[in-house]
């Protein structure tokens, strides 16, 4: 399936400088593995070494955080709108 | 340096005395040239992680905040997070969780009275402080 990535402000130096990408895969899983062999730099800002989606990403399809979809099997549909955003956390711990 | 009008200094303080005993936080929506920064709205967020010691902007205010930015023809200029019993400087945590280089992080302390409101930049290890000019 095809569907639009919007790439976050932090990602778009390592990815060509697109605010925006058409992107295929049946899942969630799919789109991520395939960007991170398209671009090596951010491989490990979008999944962990064992495969899981990174804690501190956020990924939406529409207007669902995809950690309520199945998560990295979450399925893509043609024409969704994918939204990568960095999770903005700390704390004094 | 990073301006905004008193009263959005008044609504990041707000919020994050809302948000007690936890910590609070949100979005800071403006316009950036180089180092300089004109916060024109603050939008608050729920901590989602609900702590004292942490916190985490809710993923549907990013959401929201991000899509209002390309549609307004604003930038999301960075974070803004209280200590509730410590100084206004970027924990251990903070500084490798920071998730842009170009962000602005601003740090609200309820510690002391009156309030401290700092700013900080974080490029990888590095914190530098940055002046608020409020007005």
């Amino acid at each position: 399936m095809s569907a639009l990535l919007r790439i976050p402000t932090v990602l778009r130096p390592a990815m060509g400088g697109a605010t925006t990408l058409h992107v295929e895969g049946d899942t969630i899983g799919d789109v991520l593995g395939q960007l991170g062999k398209e671009y090596p730099a951010v491989k490990t800002q979008l999944l962990n070494d064992d495969g899981s989606l990174h804690r501190f990403l956020n990924v939406y399809i529409n207007d669902d955080d995809v950690r309520y979809l199945g998560g990295l099997d979450a399925p893509v549909k043609s024409d969704d709108e994918i939204t990568l955003l960095p999770a903005v956390a700390g704390g004094v711990a | 340096m990073l301006s905004l009008e008193t009263s959005l200094r008044d609504k990041m303080i707000a919020t994050c005395i809302r948000a007690l005993p936890d910590e609070g936080c949100g979005l800071l929506l403006g316009r950036a040239g180089g180092d300089d920064a004109v916060v024109v709205e603050v939008v608050a967020s729920d901590n989602v992680a609900h702590s004292a010691k942490l916190y985490e902007v809710d993923p549907k205010v990013m959401l929201r905040t991000f899509r209002r930015a390309d549609d307004e023809g604003l930038e999301v200029l960075g974070v803004f997070h209280s200590h509730t019993h410590s100084e206004a400087f970027p924990s251990p945590t903070d500084v490798r969780q920071a998730p842009d280089p170009a962000w602005h992080y601003v740090l609200v302390s309820l510690r002391d009275v009156p309030t401290v409101v700092r700013s900080f930049r974080i490029v990888g290890d590095e914190v530098r402080e940055e002046s608020v000019s409020s007005h």
